[in-house]
């Protein structure tokens, strides 16, 4: 078989999976359609590796395939096929994708087996890894922005999951809106393709561009500012990411899925997917990468004061994703999507481990309640360990190689994109920082009173049910988080998928080692070639005096982490009280909820009262009452005609022909 | 005979005609003042027929007696509809549909 097909059919898998969940719920038993979604995206991978191994087998220029099943639309010029295309690119975020979807899907299996909803969410989830294969797999822009749109209703769905938590609904509504926002963007970006190129076809596209455009004109500048409005809106970069930490309010293993591996990387691959363009339009790609530095900044100090401990992880999430956005805007490829790989293992390491925390919390997220975990829960402990070191990229775990390539590739760019490196360095310390801060209020010290319960009794702690966000107790019922939590400790499918990632996130940043291996790259690479950005390559040397730069800076960060909140545990409140309006800023989140609100919400709220009040009021019921009197009043004027009695018409009608009569003669006299 | 006799007959015909349905309440005669009516007109017509020498007056004639027997065949069935539902044989007080 071929490498598309076995394409084909790691699309077929999930999509299979969903309908069937999704039709058979009354009949099929909440485990069954676990096994089925779980099976389903396992035997997605399966396929996923096949055509890994298909294209392995062809020379490295020819490994770029097209094919379709039939046309949607052949007429007038258009040409839109339901077609995929499988080159490196797709291969490598196929793979990623349902590599770590299976781990999740196995994890949630455990985790969510008191919840009401178990089908319910295992058809989503699985509609989900068909939206998100869709979108990487689409040999075509309408197919890209199904599938673009797709991943964003499943976000939505997934979000809102407990549909009875008025919390959840809002960030789902919230998330939704900002990705529709994103959506317009990647629509406008293909209308203005299909109108400078005459096709929606990436291969017809990517080949003509370089003839169409000059370099630095604005339309494909206009192109590529629209594309990053789409990848900036679905991977939550500074403005389009307050719906991220939102989106917490989502169950932990779709956090770990959509809103920490896969899904918030999109934006990542779109731009390194349409690189030809962003070659040709230098601006714009400077741009993602200030907006991408931006982000990993700012996230980065906004994490140093969150106390939820999902908010803290995804806030770190849009600062790595700041991380890969800047590097592919540069020309960093392979590097970016190295470090979308590593950071899909440990984030949604991270936030499984978080989840069996939380669980043993009786679903309270507060770190300040936190402590002594290490004790209680020995494995999920280690796990989060292994994915906070990666995380912080602790030397020779993944994250500690895929970051600095980044930052090496930018070093090695020279100019401007010399101090991006800075800037991510100063990203890379912040990041050590607020992950150690998480481990170290955790982990250590003395059990909270969950903690010791669990130690105790060996059973789960279980207060009564509340929203973790507002504090409110609220039911178990279905559209609420099931009555009963599960952690690593006691249900083998978490344990098995918390292994495999860690081993991931420990491990895999051994198939790039400068020097020593090239995997990635060299597999990668070709994909890339058409520009001329991709020849840039930091020399060996470069490269491992950035690693020493990287360890150093992961050192400190961690023995400040450990010199502020556990060997002088009063000196952040110190910080808090002499940096105040630092620490208000970082707290209110650069009080970019509010800015949006004044600029964008409040606004656009004014201009519909506005309208209802006065447009509405005055303009359009002024025209409808105005015609309503007119035809009325006229009518109302003939009425009196019209008194039911029949002599009174005949009398009308005769003295109307005598009229009638009266003029023909005196016209014919 | 000349003309002008016919014509004066016909219209003394519709006159009085149009004058029963003016003052008459009851639509049994309303229905025989219409047909006088449309008979005035018939005999104009079969006159002026004559007068002219062609058959085409003659035919209007015969036309018109078609739709005058439909006329009293639709009449007659509304007055035995307004009889059968015990309502008063008089067209003033039969006046629901004033606007």
């Amino acid at each position: 078989m071929s490498a598309t097909s076995w394409t084909w059919l790691v699309l077929l898998f999930p999509l299979a999976g969903s309908i069937l969940i999704s039709l058979g719920f009354r009949s099929i038993p909440a485990r069954v359609a676990g096994v089925i979604g779980t099976g389903a995206i396992a035997l997605a991978f399966a396929c996923a590796v096949a055509a890994l191994v298909n294209l392995l087998g062809q020379e490295p220029d020819a490994r770029h395939h097209a094919s379709s099943l039939w046309d949607y639309a052949s007429a007038a010029g258009l040409d839109i096929k339901l077609g995929i295309y499988v080159d490196q690119l797709s291969a490598f975020m196929m793979l990623v994708v349902t590599g770590v979807s299976t781990l999740i899907h196995l994890y949630s299996f455990g985790y969510m087996r008191s919840d009401e909803g178990y089908h319910r969410f295992f058809s989503y989830l699985n509609f989900f890894v068909f939206s998100m294969l869709l979108l990487v797999l689409a040999g075509n822009f309408v197919l890209l922005t199904v599938g673009w749109a797709f991943v964003g209703f499943a976000s939505y769905a997934l979000i809102s999951f407990w549909y009875r938590r008025t919390t959840a609904t809002e960030a789902g509504m919230k998330a939704f809106v900002i990705n529709v926002v994103g959506d317009i963007g990647l629509v406008l970006a293909a209308f203005l393709i299909f109108r400078e190129i005459g096709s929606f076809d990436y291969g017809t596209v990517f080949a003509k561009a370089p003839e169409v455009f000059q370099s630095g004109e604005w339309t494909v500048t206009a192109i590529c500012l629209l594309l990053l409005v789409g990848a900036f809106a679905k991977s939550a970069q500074i403005p389009f990411h307050t719906w991220l930490p939102d989106a917490m309010e989502g169950p932990t293993p779709v956090s770990s899925l959509i809103h920490a591996a896969t899904m918030v990387t999109a934006g990542v691959y779109l731009i390194a997917r349409t690189h030809v363009l962003f070659y040709l339009a230098p601006t714009a790609a400077d741009i993602a990468a200030f907006g991408g530095l931006a982000t990993l900044l700012v996230a980065g100090t906004i994490a140093l004061a969150q106390t939820d401990l999902k908010r803290v992880i995804a806030y770190s999430t849009m600062s790595q994703i700041g991380y890969m956005i800047m590097g592919v805007s540069i020309g960093a490829y392979s590097a970016g999507l190295f470090h979308l790989m590593t950071h899909a293992f440990f984030k949604a390491l991270l936030f499984m481990a978080a989840g069996s925390i939380i669980s043993a919390m009786a679903n309270r997220q507060d770190i300040d309640r936190m402590s002594g975990f290490w004790k209680a829960m020995r494995f999920t402990s280690l796990m989060l360990l292994v994915g906070g070191l990666a995380l912080a990229a602790f030397p020779l775990t993944s994250g500690f190689f895929s970051k600095d390539s980044i930052l090496a590739y930018a070093e090695a760019r020279g100019g401007m994109y010399a101090w991006m490196a800075i800037g991510g360095y100063v990203g890379a310390l912040l990041t050590a920082l607020y992950t150690f801060r998480l481990i170290f209020r955790v982990l250590p010290g003395r059990p909270c009173e969950e903690a010791q319960h669990l130690i105790d009794s060996g059973e789960l702690y279980h207060g009564p049910p509340i929203n973790p966000a507002t504090e409110e107790e609220e039911d178990t019922d279905v559209g609420f988080p099931g009555a009963h939590h599960h952690i690593a400790e006691q249900s083998w499918p978490m344990a098995v998928a918390m292994a495999l990632l860690g081993f991931g996130a420990l491990f895999a940043g051994l198939i790039q080692v400068p020097g020593v291996d090239n995997v990635l790259f060299g597999f990668l690479e070709p994909a890339f070639l058409d520009s001329p950005l991709a020849e840039i390559h930091p020399s060996v040397g470069a490269e491992w005096r950035g690693l020493a730069i990287g360890a150093a800076i992961s050192l400190i960060g961690i023995f400040a982490a450990w010199v502020l909140w556990v060997s002088r545990p009063q000196l952040p409140a110190l910080f808090r009280e002499r940096l105040r309006p630092v620490y208000l800023l970082c707290l209110n989140k650069w009080y970019f909820d509010e800015a949006i609100d004044f600029l964008v919400v409040r606004p656009a709220l004014a201009i519909g009262r506005f309208a209802n009040s006065t447009f509405e009021r005055i303009v359009v019921d002024g025209l409808i009452t105005g015609t309503e009197d007119t035809v009325g009043g006229a009518g109302r004027l003939v009425r009196v005609v019209q008194s039911g009695f029949v002599r009174s018409y005949a009398l009308l009608l005769l003295a109307g022909f005598a009229g009638l009569a009266l003029y023909f003669l005196i016209v014919s006299s | 005979m000349n003309i002008e006799w016919y014509v004066v007959l016909s219209s003394l015909l519709f006159a009085i005609g149009a004058t029963g349905i003016l003052i008459r309440r009851s639509p049994i005669v309303i229905l025989l003042c219409l047909e006088l009516m449309l008979n005035a007109g018939n005999l104009a017509l079969v006159a002026f027929s004559r007068m002219v020498g062609n058959q085409e007056g003659q035919v209007f004639a015969l036309i018109v007696m078609v739709v005058a027997a439909c006329e009293v065949v639709v009449g007659l069935g509304l007055i035995v509809a307004i009889f059968r539902r015990k309502l008063p044989l008089d067209v003033d007080e039969l006046r629901e549909l004033r606007g």
